[in-house]
């Protein structure tokens, strides 16, 4: 480790990882090091006795919760982790305790074990909607009285759904739906070669096959909505209107783009012929 | 029992009438006041809150039962933010948590990034981070101290330690060009160098200004009858207490625990350091004051420290693909000028891990649980407060005293809700 972080006894991570297998057993699903600190994986139903036991077993003696942190992965089963840091003072060493869950599981309340854990454990309920067994006073923490829904959510929007002001008329402060003065911009400078996956205006038309002849001339209308709309917008079709006049020859009567005589059947390549860059147009 | 039927009126045994059922309430004598526990609140906007508290105290007479502290009403959702920036664009936020000391902060963040890296940092960077730590150390303090013993009752002193609050400002201002959002240290060192003169003033300013100004304002508070009436014996905190409760920083080492993580965890210099911890030793409000009052006298003496050693050299580190080239040189090198571009549009990628860090801030432990999933921005960004853990033990703290020491038990707390609340 060559950053200046908290040193602190890093040396005895492998050893705890031992400690930890020894004292817990079964009820660890892995213990490991990481970048340096310890993460223990560990069963939701019993995470009030592993902690305990990570808190009184001689030799381990985490005796502080300084935090309890929620993290949202919407592609696991089980979306929500919840993680203990855990520190020992007498050992001076650190500990992740990691826990996963989703909406509708709780986990056992470790307010038996920590005091502290009463408000960490209010705060990821009001981020996440984690919910936690035994927690008495499980209220909202951070958010207003009466907020709808758990902002740390992955698919919970930046801008949230309401927005608040002071109506004159009510002569109180009220909740509206949110309304934006412009778009909301996402700016994703990742490199394209290195996995971007965004497409950016006008890469949609290097996925379209060219439409034969002249392009007809899009209105400002439809470049507008180029940007926005991936869909393959059909060019209209060219009438076979032939002005008015039913006799005349119309363009779309002289077989141009229609088999040939021969059936349709390309002309065998000649290979002494080199074809030029200008195509023939200056010969 | 209401149709047991006493005679004998001569007695008056106060035993008796609790077997009797008789109680002041339901049967006053003349001159008892009936009094029942009622409920007030406190706050949100209350100049002794410290900024938008609101507690819902219960109370008998003036005596607190109960208190249930409401936070979030400062609450700006800083986490979700960051998940939506890249990590540098993140660092701003740090100094808008707790806007008292906003170095301390950014201090927490940038190691955690810098340990995901593994980044190496040069030696002059270390030192400046761990001078301008304490000079923000010094700044943070003076607001407490000053604000607690005006929460008390005493004036003079606080308006001599916003004298030193502004000199350290000004220094902060000629160091980063902010006076509070500094947004100086960046992962891999700090953002530029400072001049020498600025470091022979904060010298001359450390041997001369702050001990005169501060010795003579905390001489007038420290062995006053008032202020220790009010003080001592006020919220006392017992080791264990403090251990389960999960304090950090002045509050733990009041309660007897001599604790800091700049000395048993050092992160940056602060190994190199020679200082001591002040720790209480009955762990009530008065014993907070004095440790911190200690902790600015320490924080001079690692200044001074850092100013004697303080080698010359890069301020941050020469890895391209995570510090932008200065400037000037920006302006002559094409290879300069790609990663500047580079750096500023899509910033860089750091590797998948988890990591918690903590460092030793002016009010305790203020970690940062980083999860970067080896993109530019951070997958979550968990922030672990240390008024949380301090402020919910507001309520045991609280009970049995009066209403007025409310002010006094929270002043020798130290809170900033702008890190409270996130």
């Amino acid at each position: 480790m060559r950053a200046p972080a908290p040193a602190y006894a890093t040396n005895l991570n492998d050893a705890t990882v031992d400690a930890i297998n020894a004292a817990l057993g079964g009820a660890v699903m892995e213990a490991r090091v990481r970048v340096g600190e310890v993460q223990l994986f560990a069963e939701r139903d019993s995470i009030v006795e592993t902690l305990t036991t990570l808190r009184d077993t001689p030799g381990l003696e985490y005796q502080q919760l300084m935090e309890m942190a929620g993290v949202d992965y919407p592609e696991r089963p089980e979306r929500f982790e919840v993680v203990y840091c855990l520190l020992s003072l007498t050992r001076n060493h650190r500990i992740q305790v990691h826990v996963s869950t989703d909406e509708v599981k709780p986990v056992p309340s470790v307010t038996g074990v920590w005091p502290v854990a009463g408000w960490l454990e209010r705060e990821i309920y009001d981020m996440y909607g984690v919910l936690f067994a035994g927690n008495a006073d499980l209220r909202r923490i951070l958010t207003d009285y009466g907020f709808r829904g758990h902002p740390q959510r992955k698919d919970f929007p930046l801008t949230g759904f309401v927005e608040l002001r002071y109506s004159e008329e009510e002569k109180r402060v009220v909740y509206q739906p949110v309304s934006l003065a412009q778009d909301f911009r996402t700016f994703d400078f990742t490199s394209p070669w290195e996995g971007a996956e965004y497409v950016l205006p006008g890469d949609e038309k290097g996925m379209l096959p060219q439409a034969k002849g002249a392009q007809t001339p899009l209105t400002a209308d439809q470049i507008a909505k180029a940007g926005a709309a991936q869909s393959v917008a059909t060019p209209p079709a060219a009438s076979s209107e032939a002005y008015g006049k039913k006799d005349a020859q119309s363009t779309a009567e002289t077989g141009a783009g229609k088999p040939g005589p021969d059936g349709g059947e390309p002309k065998p390549a000649n290979p002494d012929v080199v074809p030029t860059k200008g195509g023939g147009q200056n010969q | 029992m209401s149709d047991t039927v006493v005679t004998d009126t001569a007695t008056i045994d106060p035993y008796v009438d609790q077997l009797l059922g008789k109680t002041d309430a339901a049967d006053p004598t003349i001159g008892d006041v009936t009094i029942q526990n009622y409920t007030i609140n406190f706050g949100p906007q209350h100049p002794a809150a410290h900024g938008v508290l609101r507690l819902v105290m219960e109370l008998d007479g003036e005596i607190i039962e109960r208190i249930d502290p409401h936070v979030g009403l400062l609450h700006r959702g800083t986490e979700k933010l960051i998940e939506y920036k890249t990590y540098a664009q993140a660092i701003p936020y740090f100094d808008r948590l707790d806007y008292c000391s906003p170095a301390c902060m950014e201090h927490s963040f940038v190691l955690a990034i810098e340990k995901l890296l593994d980044l190496e940092v040069p030696i002059r960077a270390q030192y400046l981070r761990v001078f301008f730590a304490e000079l923000t150390r010094i700044s943070n303090h003076m607001l407490n101290l000053g604000s607690h013993v005006m929460d008390v009752g005493a004036m003079t002193p606080n308006l001599w330690m916003f004298e030193i609050r502004e000199d350290c400002y000004g220094f902060l201002e000629r160091a980063t060009g902010a006076r509070m959002h500094h947004n100086y240290f960046r992962p891999g060192g700090v953002h530029q160098d400072v001049p020498l003169k600025l470091l022979t003033d904060i010298a001359d300013w450390l041997d001369t200004r702050l001990p005169r100004l501060f010795e003579d304002a905390i001489s007038l508070v420290a062995d006053n009858r008032i202020f220790k009436q009010r003080n001592v014996d006020i919220a006392t905190v017992s080791r264990d207490d403090a251990i389960a409760w999960g304090f950090s920083g002045p509050m733990i080492r009041a309660a007897g625990i001599p604790w800091d993580i700049r000395k048993s965890q050092p992160y940056d210099v602060y190994d190199r350091m020679d200082f001591e911890i002040p720790v209480g030793t009955r762990g009530d409000c008065y014993d907070r004051f004095m440790v911190r009052v200690e902790e600015v006298r320490q924080s001079a003496r690692i200044m001074k420290q850092c100013l004697a050693e303080m080698p010359e050299g890069p301020i941050a580190s020469l890895d391209r693909k995570v510090v932008p080239p200065k400037r000037a040189e920006m302006k002559q090198s094409m290879e300069a000028l790609i990663h500047h571009f580079k750096l500023y549009t899509e910033g860089y990628h750091v590797p998948a891990g988890e990591v918690y860090v903590a460092t030793e801030s002016p009010k305790g432990e203020f970690g940062v649980f980083l999860v970067a999933d080896g993109t530019n921005k951070p997958y979550r960004c968990k922030i672990r407060p240390t008024a949380f853990s301090h402020l919910q033990a507001m309520d045991f703290m609280s009970r049995g005293h009066m209403l007025a020491d409310t002010t006094a038990i929270l002043g020798a707390m130290d809170i900033v809700f702008g890190e409270c609340d996130r």
